[in-house]
């Protein structure tokens, strides 16, 4: 129950990013479009790895070793999900350091001003 | 207005799709077998209470590795794109006063107060990345917040870039040193048996993943102050 909701919050969080990239015309926009979008993928990912009643995968006074098998939700989609984030960090960051070099050659964010490789 | 029903019958043939998986899902009620064997195998053959850690530190740490590797190369081409041939810092701030004006009382004391908490903070989640929530990647986020702060509460201060190259590379050094130790002394590449496991649970246990995560911790948070000095106008 508690993963479908996840799951389905993630999968509208893909199509407004989706919806976002498509529409808009600024740059920063289309970004943030990207952004979300990864962000929705990682949802989805973690709602996947989810066990019914289980508990995140670290033995402690919560969590007994003898039945961490039984109890413990997926932990391969959370350590995807870890790498994941900061790909998707360093993806953004790449962006927007070409964002501010766009910027700085036309003094504008709007991708209708960048038309030279567009066939 | 071509554009925009394109735009349309994408994003409801993706609507579609994704609809399809939500009414498709369901949730498992037992875990598959390779998580379960990792379950199963972290505590026991790697001595970390957090399984999810051990995944990212033992087993797949090769791919911990590359995603290190990812992030020097973002730092690298984001200093290539935003380095030479751009318009001098100061430029765009002519028609203001000369000087930038310094952040008000409350930002400077804030900072002074929240940067060393940050940075404890940071340290608490590097070292208990094995047996609870955090890890190497957590903590270097947090290490790189504090400097944000300062850079947002100080215009003027500038981190030594040639000390955080230094340490970022000594730390990746020593990674890979300590991986190639487990391929000597332990079973394989990354191989965290190579230091007394320990008592399970205890803060010195679980063998050489502490060290693995204060290096990547510092290794990530050199990384990020770099790539957030070069953002700078």
């Amino acid at each position: 129950m508690i993963s479908s909701i996840v799951l389905i919050t993630g999968l509208l969080l893909i199509l407004i990013g989706l919806w976002g990239l498509l529409t808009h015309r600024n740059i920063l926009r289309i970004i943030i479009g990207f952004s979300l979008m990864g962000t929705g993928t990682h949802i989805v990912t973690v709602a996947i790895g989810y066990v019914r009643n289980g508990t995140a995968p670290i033995i402690d006074r919560a969590l007994d070793l003898s039945e961490a098998t039984a109890r413990a939700v997926d932990p391969i989609a959370s350590a995807l999900v870890v790498t994941a984030i900061v790909i998707g960090m360093a993806v953004t960051a790449v962006m927007l350091a070409f964002a501010i070099r766009l910027y700085d050659s036309k003094k504008t964010l709007s991708i209708d001003a960048f038309t030279e490789s567009k066939w | 207005m071509i554009w925009r029903l394109f735009v349309v019958v994408a994003i409801v043939s993706f609507a579609l799709v994704f609809a399809s998986l939500a009414i498709g899902y369901t949730e498992q009620q037992s875990l598959r077998p390779l998580a379960e064997s990792y379950v199963r195998l972290v505590p026991h053959a790697l001595g970390a209470p957090n399984v999810i850690t051990g995944i990212l530190l033992n087993y797949r740490g090769f791919d911990t590795l590359g995603e290190v590797a990812v992030l020097f190369m973002v730092a690298a081409s984001v200093g290539l794109v935003l380095g030479a041939g751009r318009s001098p810092r100061g430029v765009s701030t002519e028609d203001r006063s000369d000087e930038p004006r310094p952040s008000s009382e409350i930002v400077r004391s804030g900072t002074e107060i929240l940067v060393p908490l940050v940075s404890i903070f940071a340290a608490y989640i590097i070292m208990n990345g094995h047996l609870s929530a955090g890890g190497g990647f957590q903590g270097g986020a947090v290490i790189a917040s504090s400097v944000l702060l300062m850079l947002l509460a100080y215009p003027q201060y500038q981190p030594n870039l040639e000390f955080l190259s230094i340490t970022e590379s000594a730390a990746g050094v020593l990674f890979v040193l300590a991986g190639i130790a487990g391929l000597v002394l332990a079973g394989g590449f990354l191989d965290n048996r190579i230091l007394p496991l320990g008592q399970f649970g205890a803060f010195f246990s679980a063998g050489a993943i502490p060290l693995l995560s204060v290096l990547l911790g510092i290794k990530v948070g050199c990384e990020l102050s770099v790539i957030l000095e070069k953002f700078r106008p």
